[in-house]
């Protein structure tokens, strides 16, 4: 369907697909067998300059919005989405600064991760803190002119690869989630050091790994915006980056009709070619349909951010929870009509179906979501006057 | 450090479909890219513009549309273009090109040096690299595979030839072509197009470059072609169809039949 992109938009799209086709295809199966972090499209994707899609210009980055990312986003994660994760990670990472930094921090840290220089990650979750931020252990302590941080955090993507943290510590553990504060914290700095790769069900090309801090020291200036707005920064950075999501998801079952497309067309039973048979072709409808429409959501979601409405919570959470919906049930349908081949590690499907659960968890379950939505609900019925 | 590439504007090898009548190439509705060889052209230049600072300009003669090309070398990271467009070049030979094209990288600022694809893969004669570097006056290597060191005002360069390779040293200003071991040709860049989207290109004529008029175009070219023809293909075939492993025993039946084996 045409959505009519600008040209630039068109550009962004073009470029974005070419790389994904004829650099991320090729070595996708083995990146996921191998497990290994795909640096050299990092690489690629860094000189294309499409790490700054989402910075301002005066920051070094291109200038665009959440749209334009989004864009890029999809058509990588229509080959993978484990390379696509560790690219948007990095934006995770950013939004942070972007969105509560200092003029400084901006200055110094926006322009390396929009050159892909530098890679970026968030550091939220922790064992006994995802959803519920307000349950975050890790500290912070001001001595002196420096904030001394202890603690775990799990789960990192992008983790022991990245250079750039946006980390989440409690500077007043009696407030709850009103004593959380927002840290960067550089790779390399004494005390922070990092757990083991973390085995996974798919997206086995991206990092995941602790982050583990034991009396690191950092400069007080490291701290995003004031002490007490760690939930905060946390709960915007996200409200900004779920339509991120909301594209892989697009991009993973767009990349799964596909691959079972071409097979429908090609493979023959009963003397004919299976897609001529209705019980296929009804198949196909619904995981386009649903896919197009998932599509539709995240681009008008992410079209809406871009115009900086004061509250974008709801439709956020509405783009990642749809669309990542959409894409466990169609990478389960595409395996389902690919049958036997489908199942094969020989085909990507089977990858697919691996890759798309992470969509229902990360950035907050689809529960969760169900959650956000359900506040606003709530909130916006109360405000309305009778 | 100032590099001038030499780039062509060629219908998409993977599109082309010959006359049977008339035995040339279908060109309407066949795409038209940059010349795959000129890629790895453009790579190095921008790598050695990387490396020791200075700038990469492009250069094509062509119709107006082969402005095109000149955006996509600056998506791959070239700073400037020259674009050298007339009626009058029209039906120029390797000779004629070459001609002009010397003339048009004489206008440029000093070069250090000037890099070509071997071939164009429309015309295939990996003559106008040679043919350049004879106008413009300067020493020339062919088939670089490798710039192993640029220092002092001179290039070590590895060639490559049938049977291996030769390491040649060079001084600069010179003239090389390139072979695809060289490097992998970059993505382009977003800035890079949009830098090319905006580019306001002037096509040069030949009064402005200072051509003379019987060394340009058809006047100016020496080659006549006498006859284009597609090799007639070869009636008697035998098509094996089966099994692979059938059609590999029936293939080697064959084989010791005609006493091949």
């Amino acid at each position: 369907m045409d959505y009519f992109l600008t040209d630039t938009q068109t550009e962004i799209q073009n470029l974005a697909r070419r790389i994904a086709q004829e650099k991320v295809k090729p070595v996708r199966a083995e990146l996921d067998e191998k497990e290994e972090f795909p640096w050299e499209i990092m690489n690629i994707l860094a000189k294309a300059d499409l790490f700054g899609l989402y910075i301002p210009e005066e920051y070094g980055g291109f200038g665009g919005g959440a749209f334009e990312n989004c864009l890029a986003v999809e058509e990588l994660s229509r080959v993978c989405i484990g390379v696509s994760v560790s690219f948007a990670a990095s934006g995770l990472g950013a939004y942070p600064i972007l969105l509560f930094g200092s003029d400084e921090q901006k200055k110094k840290y926006l322009s390396q991760i929009a050159s892909g220089r530098r890679l970026a990650a968030f550091g939220l979750t922790e064992a006994g803190a995802g959803s519920d931020a307000g349950g975050t252990r890790t500290t912070a302590v001001l001595d002196g002119n420096e904030y001394v941080i202890n603690g775990t955090k799990q789960w990192i993507t992008n983790g022991g690869e990245a250079e750039i943290y946006t980390v989440i510590a409690m500077t007043n553990p009696a407030r709850g989630s009103r004593g959380a504060s927002a840290f960067i914290v550089e790779k390399g700095t004494p005390g922070f050091s990092f757990g083991k790769k973390e085995k996974k069900m798919g997206i086995r090309s991206s990092a995941t790994r602790e982050l583990i801090f034991d009396n690191c020291r950092v400069p007080r200036e490291n701290l995003l915006g004031k002490e007490g707005m760690g939930f905060l920064v946390a709960m915007k950075t996200l409200d900004k980056s779920r339509p991120g999501i909301g594209s892989q998801a697009v991009g993973l079952a767009q990349g799964a009709i596909d691959e079972c497309v071409e097979y429908a067309r090609e493979r023959r039973q009963f003397d004919q070619p299976i897609i001529s048979f209705q019980a296929i072709q009804h198949m196909l409808a619904d995981m386009c349909t649903q896919t197009e429409a998932a599509r539709a959501l995240v681009y008008a979601v992410a079209k809406f951010i871009d115009s900086d409405p004061k509250d974008v919570s709801k439709a956020s959470a509405m783009a990642k929870l749809f669309a990542s919906d959409v894409a466990m049930k169609v990478t389960v349908d595409a395996v389902q009509i690919m049958g036997g081949y489908g199942y094969m590690r020989e085909y990507p499907v089977e990858k697919m179906m691996r890759d798309a659960k992470i969509l229902q968890i990360y950035e907050g379950t689809n529960q969760i979501q169900r959650n956000v939505i359900g506040a606003a609900i709530i909130k916006e019925a109360a405000g309305k006057k009778k | 450090m100032n590099i001038a590439v030499c780039v062509k504007q060629v219908p998409d090898a993977s599109e082309v479909k010959i006359d049977k009548a008339t035995g040339t190439m279908v060109r309407e509705g066949v795409p038209a890219i940059l010349n795959p060889f000129d890629a790895y052209a453009v790579e190095e230049a921008v790598r050695l513009k990387e490396k020791h600072g200075g700038k990469v300009f492009a250069v094509t003669m062509g119709p107006p549309q082969a402005g095109e090309v000149l955006r996509h070398v600056v998506a791959m990271g070239a700073d400037d273009v020259m674009l050298i467009s007339d009626r009058a070049f029209a039906g120029a030979d390797t000779w004629a090109t070459s001609y002009t094209l010397g003339l048009g990288l004489k206008k440029l600022v000093p070069l250090d040096l000037v890099i070509c694809g071997k071939q164009a893969i429309d015309g295939d004669t990996a003559q106008v690299g040679p043919g350049v570097a004879e106008n413009l006056g300067l020493p020339f290597i062919a088939y670089v595979r490798k710039i192993v060191d640029m220092s002092d005002g001179r290039m070590k360069v590895e060639r490559l030839i049938e049977d291996g390779y030769e390491v040649v040293e060079v001084s600069l200003p010179a003239v090389i072509t390139v072979v695809k071991e060289i490097n992998a040709p970059r993505m382009p860049s977003l800035k890079g197009k949009m830098k090319a989207k905006s580019l306001d290109i002037k096509p040069l004529s030949a009064e402005a470059i200072g051509a003379e008029a019987e060394k340009i175009g058809l006047v100016g070219s020496p080659t006549k072609v006498m006859k284009v023809f597609s090799p007639p293909s070869k009636g008697n075939r035998e098509r094996i169809d089966g099994a692979p492993q059938e059609q590999a025993a029936r293939l080697a039946e064959k084989l010791r039949e005609m006493k091949v084996i």
